[in-house]
């Protein structure tokens, strides 16, 4: 149907070596989704505005909606089925669950990656840096109070 | 939504680029951090059949600083590298605090300040502080480089003075004279600002007030802080979705009253 060459990838998938055959214009989300069966991840706004589809990407977050598959060749992806490990939760996954802070829980993978990756990037921040890291993802339940409070506990 | 189909090329060299996008003309483009231009091309609002991804030419990544303190920004530093680059900290902390709050997270890791530029989305960040600091941008094609004061690089909305097959390489940002101080304040509802004013107040005590997002181009107003209510009555303003001309006006008066503050403390 199309003369157009698909390419070979080849990226480290929550710590796994992966490979997949794509056309260029597939987006990172729906080969997380489609091919890898990581559903985890969400998608939302399609606009990088929500969050919802936050991914690692080398350890710092993207909006896997608004990436191109080919940008994770050569790549590290982290998603949220890779944070648990041992059939143990990761300390956001748990403190998420501790401070119950999620409602309808569709935001709550994005969160809790975009939550990683202020925590790696800066391990004690302040209220204001929480506050301000997290103003790009949207919880349409408005949880954002015991989420606040749960990120509060992990950066301490 | 997937853009439609297109053929994605990865140069590893600026020479290679500019080949590949003369060889396909209006049906190519240039690819870099993609917030902008995939964005558009899953809504179909653009569409080309040529992706040229440049993100693998070393020559356009890094910050670097040269003998004379000019602080040159590759076209492909992120707005997140350049935040937190100890030496835009040091030598510009207006420039790395603005490139702290564009947007969101997501988008400052990938989003590159080449793409910005190019892109010429007037409710944007960069423009009106680089104006204010005599930032140049440097452009490449086959017959070589050329250098244009960023004042006289943005048209209009989504307008440039790069020329087609043009790649821009690199942001020239020249320190600022011995006394002068620079800062730059935005307000908006949404991630992109309504307005965004920088200020330039130099030894001498003279003042500049680079408007940005209002119209389609950054606005100079030459006033004393005092000055810029009155002034700024004067400047061509829209209504759009980040509110009316005559609220723009107002945040003008107020966000350059701010900045003034800030060369001030």
């Amino acid at each position: 149907m199309s003369d157009i060459p698909v390419i070979d990838i080849a990226l480290v998938l929550n710590g796994k070596p992966e490979a997949a055959t794509i056309e260029p214009r597939e987006l990172l989300i729906d080969v997380l989704r489609s091919r890898f069966g990581l559903t985890g991840t969400k998608r939302s706004c399609d606009v990088e505005v929500c969050g919802a589809c936050t991914v690692l990407l080398d350890g710092l977050p993207v909006s896997s909606c608004t990436t191109l598959a080919a940008d994770a060749d050569g790549r590290e992806v982290l998603t949220i089925e890779g944070l648990a490990s041992n059939g143990e939760l990761d300390r956001v996954q748990r403190a998420f669950v501790e401070h119950g802070a999620m409602q309808c829980g569709f935001c709550t993978p994005g969160m809790v990656m975009a939550v990683k990756a202020l925590l790696a990037l800066d391990p004690h921040p302040s209220e204001e840096s929480i506050r301000r890291f997290l103003s790009g993802n949207i919880c349409r339940c408005t949880g954002y109070v015991k989420i606040f409070e749960a990120v509060k506990a992990l950066a301490k | 939504m997937l853009p439609a189909r297109f053929e994605l090329h990865r140069p590893t060299s600026i020479a290679e680029a500019l080949a590949l996008v003369a060889d396909h003309a209006d049906d190519a483009t240039f690819y870099a951090g993609g917030t902008e231009l995939l964005v558009a091309l899953k809504a179909r609002v653009l569409r080309y059949g040529h992706v040229v991804d440049i993100k693998r030419i070393q020559a356009l990544h890094g910050i670097a600083l040269q003998k004379d303190g000019t602080l040159v920004i590759g076209a492909l530093a992120t707005h997140h590298q350049i935040a937190t680059h100890p030496l835009v900290q040091k030598r510009l902390p207006a420039y790395a605090a603005l490139s702290a709050d564009v947007a969101n997270i997501r988008v400052r890791v990938a989003g590159t300040l080449g793409g910005n530029l190019c892109f010429a989305e007037p409710h944007a960040d960069p423009p009106a502080l680089l104006c204010a600091l005599e930032a140049r941008v440097v452009m490449a094609n086959a017959e070589g480089e050329r250098t244009l004061p960023m004042r006289e690089f943005i048209l209009g909305e989504f307008t440039t003075a790069r020329l087609d097959g043009e790649l821009l390489v690199r942001i020239e940002v020249p320190p600022l004279p011995a006394g002068a101080k620079a800062a730059y304040r935005a307000f908006g509802h949404l991630e992109r600002p309504a307005v965004g004013v920088a200020a330039r107040c130099d030894a001498g005590g003279g003042w500049q007030f680079w408007i940005g997002a209002i119209a389609g181009q950054p606005a100079m107003l030459e006033c004393s802080p005092q000055e810029v209510e009155a002034a700024a009555a004067g400047l061509q303003a829209h209504d759009d979705m980040h509110g009316s001309a005559e609220y723009k006006r107002h945040l003008v008066a107020v966000l350059a009253r701010r900045t003034a503050k800030a060369c001030l403390a």
